[in-house]
C-alpha cells in the first residue's frame, strides 16, 4: 500500500465521486439509518475499528472485526434488538479524502475523521478520532469498501462502542 | 458577606460506615457513600492498592527482552515494569526521586536505562540511580552536597512475583507470597489457562465513568450474566443445559465463576451453532462462523470469570482469552485495560478463531459491552441519598458458593473481604 506521494493527479470527477460516498457513508450513520450500513461494503469486506496501539504493533486485536457483510448485518441486529446502551448521536466530520493510488480494481484513500457522540443529557463529547484506510471497488459501477479500517488515536473507548463509526 | 453554615451531621465518616455497616434483613447491603466518597477512594489507595495485596501489572510476555518496559498503574499510582540483564522483572514507581517528575513517558518501549527528561537524572533497569548531572558541580560551581549518597536516591522499588507468566507487584513487605495471596483456587485457575507460553494478541482500552468496585461487583455477579447481556439469547443461542458454579477462596478475597456449554465434544459444540437457525428465535446470526470455536479445555469448561482482589479479571469466553486490570481514576471513573492472548502454539486457523470471537469481548464486545453500562447506570442512580445502602439478596443473601449461577454470595464476599482490609483486619 503505498504511504506516501499520493498521485498528483486525480480525475476530478473520481475525486468527488469518492468524497460523496464516504460523505453518505457518514450520514447513513449520523442519520441512523444503520440498517443501510452493511450495504457500503462488497459481501467479503474485511471492516476493522482498531486502536492506533495495536495497529502501529501490527497485533491483530480490534474493538471490532468483520470478515463478512453478514457480520455488518448481525452487528446492527444485535444493536437494535440486544444490546443495553445509552442513547446516542453520533456526528462525523471527515477530512478530504486523500485518494493514494487508483487501479482497475481499487482505490485506495485515506481520510481524517472525528466522531462526536451527544448523549441525553445535551453534552458533545469528542468520542473517537482517527483515519480510514479504505479500499474501495466498484461492484456493478458503484463504489463498495472492499476494506475499511479505522484506526483510532481515542485509545479510551468512553463507557462501551455499539454504533459503527 | 452571609456565611453558610456547614452540616456535620451527615458528614461520611469512613471508619464509622465500616465499623456500623448497614444491615438489610435477610439480605445484604453496601453503603452508597462507598462508591461515591473521595476520602473512601484515598483510604483505599492506601490500605487495597498500596496496602497488603497483591496487584497485577502486566504479562512477562509484554516485556519479553532486556529493556523492555511497560508504564502501567497499580491503583492510580504510575508504575514501571521492566526486564533487566539478568532477566529479571522489575516494578518501581515512576516518579523521579528528584523531584516527582515521571520518569517514563512511554506505554512501552525498550531502554538501556531509564532517564528524567527534567533534570537527566539515569536509573538501571532495576531503578538504581546511576547518574547526576553536574553532580560534583561544573568549574567549582553547584553541585550535590559532599554527602549525597546515589544509594538512597533509586526509584521507589516494589516487591514483585511472577505466577505462570502474569506479574504481580506489592507496595507491602508485610503480604504473603503471591501463592498464598493467590490460594489454591485462583492458583489452579491460572495454572489452567496460562499452562504453556501465551502470544499476546492486543490490548483495548475501556473507560468506565463509575466507581471501580462497581466492576468488582460485576465480575463477581452471575445473576445479571443472562439478563442484561442479551445476545446469545436474542439470536437463540442460549443453551439451558448449561452449568455453571461460583465460588471463592477460603478469605472470600477472589472469586470465580465458571461455566460448561452443555455440549460434550467440540463437534457437538459447531453443530449446534452452525445450525443455530433451527432454534426458535426471532433473529439468526447471518454469518454464525463468529461462534464457531473448539472446545479446548479438557473439563471442557467454556466459561471462566476468575476476578482476583484488587484489579485483575483472567477470562475464558470461549476461545477468547484475556486479562482485565483496574486502574482507578478517582472514586467515579476507572479504566479497562484487556490484554487477549492465545497461544505460542496455535495453529493460523486457531488464532483466527481467538481474533473473530474478540467481537464478543471488550468496550465493543457483543456480549461485554453492558457491563459498562451497568456500572454507570449505579454510579448515576446513587449520586444521592449517599445514607441509603443497595441490597444484594440473590441465593440467600450469605458470601457461599454456589454450584448454580443464581446467586450474589460472591459479591457479599468480596465485601466482607473489603470491610476486613478497609478496617485492618485483613484475615491472611
Amino acid at each position: 500500500m503505498p504511504m506516501s506521494n499520493p498521485p498528483v493527479t486525480i480525475d476530478p470527477a473520481l475525486q468527488t465521486e469518492v468524497s460523496r460516498f464516504l460523505a453518505s457513508y457518514a450520514e447513513c450513520i449520523d442519520t441512523d439509518r444503520l440498517e443501510d450500513w452493511p450495504e457500503y461494503f462488497t459481501d467479503d469486506c474485511l471492516y476493522m475499528l482498531q486502536s492506533r496501539e495495536n495497529y502501529d504493533r501490527g497485533l491483530p486485536i480490534s474493538a471490532i472485526r468483520c470478515d463478512s457483510k453478514g457480520m455488518l448485518v448481525d452487528r446492527i441486529v444485535s444493536l437494535r434488538n440486544a444490546n443495553i446502551f445509552a442513547e446516542h448521536f453520533y456526528r462525523h466530520v471527515l477530512s478530504i479524502p486523500l485518494i493514494h493510488s487508483v487501479d482497475d480494481d481499487n482505490i485506495v484513500v485515506h481520510t481524517n475523521y472525528v466522531v462526536f457522540q451527544t448523549l441525553l443529557d445535551g453534552a458533545s463529547r469528542t468520542y473517537n478520532v482517527g483515519r480510514y484506510l479504505d479500499t474501495l471497488t466498484r461492484v456493478d459501477g458503484e463504489l463498495k469498501f472492499k476494506e475499511k479500517i479505522a484506526v483510532f488515536d481515542t485509545n479510551q473507548i468512553a463507557t462501551l462502542l455499539v454504533t459503527p463509526i | 458577606m452571609q456565611t453558610i453554615p456547614t452540616v456535620d451531621t451527615d458528614k461520611f465518616n469512613l471508619a464509622q460506615t465500616l465499623e456500623d455497616w448497614p444491615q438489610a434483613g435477610e439480605g445484604f447491603a453496601v453503603p452508597y457513600s462507598l462508591f461515591t466518597e473521595q476520602e473512601a477512594y484515598t483510604a483505599e489507595q492506601e490500605r487495597i492498592f498500596r496496602g497488603e495485596t497483591w496487584s497485577f501489572v502486566g504479562l512477562e510476555q509484554e516485556i519479553p527482552e532486556v529493556g523492555d518496559f511497560k508504564s502501567t498503574f497499580i491503583g492510580e499510582t504510575p508504575v514501571i515494569v521492566m526486564r533487566d540483564e539478568e532477566g529479571g522483572v522489575n516494578v518501581v514507581v515512576n516518579r523521579c526521586a528528584h523531584r516527582g517528575a515521571k520518569v517514563c513517558r512511554s506505554l512501552r518501549g525498550n531502554v538501556p536505562n531509564l532517564e528524567c527528561v527534567y533534570h537527566s537524572w539515569a536509573y538501571n533497569l532495576k531503578g538504581d540511580l546511576i547518574g547526576v548531572p553536574f553532580r560534583r558541580g561544573l568549574k567549582g560551581n553547584g553541585g550535590m552536597p559532599k554527602d549525597f549518597d546515589m544509594k538512597q536516591h533509586s526509584l521507589q522499588s516494589l516487591r514483585v512475583e511472577i505466577f505462570n507468566g502474569l506479574v504481580f507487584a506489592s507496595f507491602s513487605s508485610s503480604v504473603a507470597d503471591l501463592e498464598t495471596y493467590l490460594g489454591p483456587m485462583a492458583s489452579a485457575a491460572i495454572r489452567r489457562i496460562f499452562n504453556r507460553p501465551i502470544k499476546i494478541l492486543g490490548d483495548e482500552r475501556q473507560r468506565i465513568f463509575g466507581n471501580w468496585k462497581l466492576y468488582s461487583e460485576n465480575t463477581r455477579d452471575p445473576y445479571h450474566a443472562s439478563l442484561l447481556h442479551m445476545f446469545h439469547t436474542t439470536f437463540g443461542l442460549y443453551r439451558s443445559t448449561q452449568t455453571g458454579v461460583s465460588k471463592m477462596d477460603d478469605n472470600r478475597c477472589h472469586a470465580m465463576l465458571t461455566a460448561k456449554a452443555g455440549s460434550s465434544s467440540a463437534e457437538a459444540d459447531a453443530e449446534a451453532y452452525a445450525n443455530q437457525r433451527a432454534f426458535n428465535s426471532e433473529f439468526t446470526l447471518q454469518d454464525p462462523s463468529l461462534l464457531k470455536g473448539k472446545l479446548e479445555f479438557e473439563d471442557e469448561v467454556t466459561l471462566v470469570i476468575l476476578a482476583l482482589f484488587p484489579n485483575l479479571v483472567v477470562q475464558q469466553i470461549a476461545n477468547t482469552l484475556a486479562v482485565r486490570q483496574i486502574v482507578t481514576y478517582g472514586p467515579k471513573e476507572f479504566e479497562l485495560v484487556w490484554t487477549s492472548f492465545g497461544y505460542v502454539d496455535d495453529d493460523t486457523e486457531m488464532q483466527g478463531v481467538r481474533i473473530k470471537q474478540n467481537n464478543l469481548i471488550g468496550p465493543a464486545g457483543l456480549i461485554s459491552m453492558e457491563d459498562g453500562e451497568a456500572v454507570e447506570l449505579v454510579q448515576d442512580g446513587i449520586q444521592s441519598d449517599q445514607n441509603n445502602v443497595s441490597y444484594i439478596g440473590m441465593g440467600g443473601g450469605r458470601s457461599e458458593d454456589a454450584d448454580h449461577l443464581v446467586t450474589e454470595g460472591t459479591i457479599i464476599g468480596f465485601w466482607e473481604f473489603y470491610r476486613n482490609i478497609m478496617s485492618g483486619e485483613r484475615k491472611v
